[in-house]
């Protein structure tokens, strides 16, 4: 069944913006991090999504046919273009923090990409079949870190229920759908987010409560990175960076 | 020149040692999915071991650089992303030689069989990451030496 070309752009954009503002974001911590294993399991996770993006980027690209390239779309688009949930873009605060957004992210594309892998779009499911293979390990050292800092010291389970309550209310944009992604489910190119909250909750139920950590009540969700309606004021400042070089001296190579 | 035969290629392509491994060939580590001849061009489809590795441009660039040595002219490198690379396609010589290297061989229980050093069992994770995206860090508790760890996806 043909899709709408726009509703499929928009789509590969959700998942391509977000790894690749998470790379980023990720990278940040390159040579700072606490113990030097981490410094590189962290670099090395940045590069996985890094290589991630380049995929879906470069399908959107193909897709949008306006041959622009994965990096024409990484580098030249400004913030407003961006479909990165907003979870991917919020500052990185502590280790702590750092490993449980990753762990929050990782869950969710876990669970996303066993379902893409099925899609009815051959380049999607080929894209997921591959990512999925660094997903897997990705959760499972987030996780392993999350439960060690949550269920660790005093001082390492407060900070650690502070960055919960923090990210929690990022998690909701995650599962929003909209004309996009009833488009994609019809389709059968990918899921409605709405029907991957009851395996992302018992994934990460399950963790938290390992790691000793409460998740808060409150249902709110903040949201409009995945449909572009309004990103963090963070996200600006996230490209300035990433963007800069490509801006000031266009079509540089090396 | 006359047109080199595929398998001809290939054995070409057996001389090219991994960038970062250098102890075992592209070849050896299944990244290589096809060589074919499109008319006078010659197409060889390779497929990232990681999506980011970055070894994956400098293997591109040794491929043409040992294709180009010996006379082709016409070459292009596709990029085949599916089916996604797994180490079952590591061959056993490969496997072997990455022992003998200190890096213990991707095994599908999901950790290293024994330490390369010693041949202890006695083995504990450091991290699920190494040097490279391909690797985990762990350490033997026989001969308390670290050692590199080649994951099995
Ligand atoms: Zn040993």
């Amino acid at each position: 069944m043909a899709v709408d070309k726009d509703k499929l752009l928009q789509f590969l954009l959700r998942i391509g913006d977000s790894t690749l503002v998470l790379s980023h974001r990720v990278s940040e911590w390159c040579g700072h991090s606490p113990i030097l294993e981490e410094d590189i399991a962290l670099a090395n996770t940045a590069l996985d999504l890094i290589g991630q993006s380049q995929m879906w980027l470069g399908y959107a690209a193909e897709v949008q046919g306006e041959g622009k390239s994965a990096d024409d779309l990484a580098f030249l688009r400004d913030a407003w273009d961006f479909r990165n949930v907003l979870l991917t873009e919020l500052p990185n605060g502590d280790f702590g923090r750092t490993l449980l957004r990753q762990f929050l992210f990782d869950a969710f594309q876990s669970v996303l990409m066993g379902r893409l892998i099925k899609s009815s779009d051959e380049t999607v499911a080929g894209i997921a079949a591959k990512a999925s293979k660094e997903v897997a390990y990705h959760v499972e050292r987030s996780a392993d870190t999350v439960v060690g800092l949550g269920d660790g010291t005093e001082e390492s389970h407060k900070r650690m229920q502070q960055a919960l309550e923090y990210l929690w209310p990022y998690v909701g944009e995650m599962f929003e759908s909209d004309e996009v992604d009833a488009a994609m489910a019809e389709a059968g190119i990918a899921p409605d987010p709405a029907s991957l909250r009851e395996e992302y909750d018992a994934l990460v139920g399950r963790v938290l409560a390992e790691a000793t950590l409460t998740i808060p009540e409150g249902k709110f969700a903040h949201k409009g990175g995945r449909t572009g309606y309004m990103h963090t004021e963070h996200l600006g400042h996230l490209l300035a960076q990433m963007q800069w070089l490509q801006r000031a001296y266009p079509g540089c190579e090396w | 020149m006359t047109q080199p035969s595929v398998k001809q290629v290939w054995e070409w392509l057996e001389t090219i040692p991994d960038p970062e491994i250098p102890v075992i060939t592209i070849v050896d580590l299944g990244i290589i999915r096809n060589v074919e001849f499109d008319g006078d061009t010659c197409v060889v489809s390779v497929t990232p071991t990681y999506s980011g590795c970055p070894a994956t441009s400098m293997i591109n660039m040794d491929i043409e650089t040992c294709l180009r040595d010996h006379g082709l002219t016409k070459i292009e490198l596709k990029q085949q992303i599916s089916p996604a690379w797994t180490t079952d396609w590591m061959s056993d010589s490969a496997r072997a030689a990455l022992e003998k290297y200190g890096i213990a061989p991707p095994q599908p229980a999901g950790g290293p069989k024994r330490c390369p050093r010693c041949g202890g069992d006695h083995l504990e994770k450091l991290s699920q990451f190494g040097s490279t995206p391909c690797k985990a860090q762990w350490r033997c508790q026989d001969c308390l030496e670290p050692f590199e760890y080649f994951k099995c996806i």
